[in-house]
């Protein structure tokens, strides 16, 4: 996902002069090392000075720039929370501040870098936009959208690398601001985000496969401003609806479908996964520490089929 | 830098008793307000104003001025006043409902080229302002008026050790050194903040201290910088300058005048004793 958008900045950054990018002492790769070599006048490195990172981008976008400030999540908004909410959301300027390694993909760095209430804070100021892609190809369209059809700061949340591809067969094209169906079903749908899609798609194949669950998974990339139109349209189209995010239970995508389904009358079941309430000492994979804190696939899918009337 | 010889000392020092009038009478419509802020930086504001800044109206080649200290609006406020650029309805309502003038100034009103309120944002702003600048060969000064007390913030530091790194001159960030801040003397809160002049050295930056209150000095000391290094104009200063029951008094930094203080208050100013 790093290497999506970074390559997708790139392309993006090599035509259009205004785009700059600042980082805090992070390793350029791919797209964006060779960014750094052509236009070495607009990628700046601050150092290990995130509130420099996130004001210095405002004041860039106040003279016209579009500058993308980069680093690992936790530090792109956590340490420069007011220059994220003042210089960026408060007067509106067009910075786009990336997060790598959003929920708790650096597993065993400790609760230090586990980004798992991110949506939450991000979500809860006025004018901006947050954006969540599931896979690498969606990493690279959100970079695109966020320049092309966004005026106002973006909070991107990535993955790390190395995630699968799971919307080359797409029932759904990208559309920014839309939920987007990445695999088709009839009778459950998995609303998710981020690189936990992938544990949606598994468990939906092994719904199909073992107990002959017809089950969709649609990819909610952009979290705010939410489709609240179309989540209404999955909970009154399906039996079943299982919200997965890799995320804390509050403030995340789980409790906005819940007031979305009360609001719209939604007659579904209604599941909700996410991380707890809780930091995270446990060590390990980053599929252990999602299973640490009940993100277990095989958990969910015995609960998933056990919520579905037995089909054919 | 050369030093400017049409600059009006005496013009400067008689505007700022007007503003300081205006700023009191101000007072009177509102329940509190940074009088003692804004009288302390006032000198410091208008001789950026009136004797430092490329002022051609147009944004894209002038000069830009950030109120880092944005709790000091009035003292902005009433040189905005002056040049027209607000009306002066807009000071006749400040902080009422329907106008857009308030305690902090705010990114889009007339003459603001930056939100502030928040202390220690306005030097990274600058510093990203200054390098999209230098990006786009547009040769502009960034003046700002920061607090003492802002300068206990790390954010601004990162940015006096980010500037120079980043070759970054066109800078000119002006210390309202009062030594106060809401809770009492900067000096006593934190003993370790002075000597300010050689930290600012060690950053990087060339740096002068001088007479806050007298234009002149600020005027001299600003042209006479060398413009290869970004620089800070430490200006000392009086909280509450002109107002004997209001320097120094920590109470002033937001209350407002009764109509008796009101009145002995404008007579020290019109007198012009301090």
């Amino acid at each position: 996902m790093r290497n999506a958008f970074a390559n997708a900045f790139y392309e993006m950054a090599k035509d259009d002069p205004r785009i700059c990018l600042v980082v805090a002492d992070i390793t350029a790769a791919a797209g964006v090392a060779s960014f750094q070599q052509e236009s070495p006048e607009r990628f700046i490195n601050v150092g290990v000075a995130e509130q420099m990172m996130v004001g210095l981008s405002a004041g860039l976008a106040l003279r016209g720039c579009i500058p993308f400030a980069y680093t690992i999540a936790t530090f792109t908004i956590y340490r420069p929370f007011e220059q994220v909410r003042v210089d960026c959301c408060y007067q509106n300027l067009p910075v786009k501040l990336v997060g790598v390694g959003g929920g708790v993909n650096y597993s065993t760095l400790g609760g230090t870098h586990h980004a798992q209430e991110d949506v939450a804070l991000m979500s809860a100021i006025p004018n901006m936009t947050v954006l969540a892609p599931c896979d690498p190809a969606e990493a690279a369209e959100c970079t695109k959208a966020s320049v092309q059809h966004i005026s106002g700061p973006v909070y991107l949340r990535l993955g790390k690398a190395g995630e699968p591809d799971l919307t080359s067969g797409a029932p759904d094209p990208f559309h920014l601001g839309k939920i987007r169906h990445i695999r088709a079903g009839a009778d459950v749908c998995f609303l998710t985000y981020g690189p936990i899609a992938k544990m949606a798609v598994d468990v939906a194949s092994r719904l199909e496969g073992e107990k002959g669950v017809s089950a969709a998974v649609v990819s909610v990339h952009s979290l705010k401003p939410l489709d609240v139109e179309g989540i209404a349209g999955v909970l009154s189209q399906y039996k079943v609806v299982v919200v997965l995010e890799e995320h804390s239970p509050l403030g995340g995508l789980g409790p906005q479908v819940k007031a979305i389904a009360w609001d719209s009358g939604a007659r579904c079941r209604l599941l909700t996964y996410a991380l707890r309430d809780e930091f995270i000492h446990v060590y390990g994979s980053h599929a252990d520490l999602l299973r640490a804190h009940g993100l277990d696939p095989d958990l969910i899918f015995e609960a998933v089929a056990a919520s579905v009337s037995p089909v054919g | 830098m050369t030093a400017s010889i049409d600059f009006d000392a005496s013009a400067v020092r008689a505007r700022c008793k007007r503003y300081r009038r205006r700023i009191l009478d101000i007072s009177q419509t509102v329940g509190a307000l940074h009088i003692a802020p804004s009288f302390s930086c006032l000198e410091l504001v208008a001789t950026a104003y009136f004797g430092l800044m490329n002022r051609t109206g147009d944004p894209e080649t002038e000069d830009t001025f950030i109120l880092s200290k944005g709790h000091g609006s009035l003292a902005q406020f009433v040189a905005l006043e002056e040049l027209g650029v607000i009306p002066r309805e807009w000071l006749e309502n400040y902080c009422k409902p329907g106008f857009p003038l308030a305690t902090h100034p705010d990114y889009g009103t007339p003459g603001v080229a930056a939100s502030t309120g928040s202390l220690g944002h306005g030097l990274g702003l600058a510093v990203g302002m200054a390098y999209a600048d230098k990006l786009h060969g547009k040769g502009r000064d960034i003046f700002l008026v920061m607090s003492d007390g802002e300068l206990q913030e790390g954010s601004v530091w990162e940015a006096l050790m980010t500037a120079p790194s980043l070759g970054i001159s066109r800078i000119v960030a002006m210390v309202d050194l009062n030594d106060f801040q809401s809770l009492g003397q900067t000096s006593k809160t934190l003993p370790n903040f002075y000597p300010m002049l050689d930290k600012l050295h060690a950053f990087g930056w060339e740096s002068v201290e001088v007479d806050g209150h007298d234009p002149q000095a600020i005027h001299d000391a600003v042209r006479a910088r060398s413009g290869k290094k970004p620089f800070v104009l430490l200006g000392r200063t009086v909280k509450g300058k002109g107002v004997s029951f209001m320097e120094n008094v920590p109470i002033w930094h937001y209350r407002s005048p009764n109509a008796q203080e009101y009145k002995i208050a404008v007579e020290q100013v019109e007198a012009g004793s301090l």
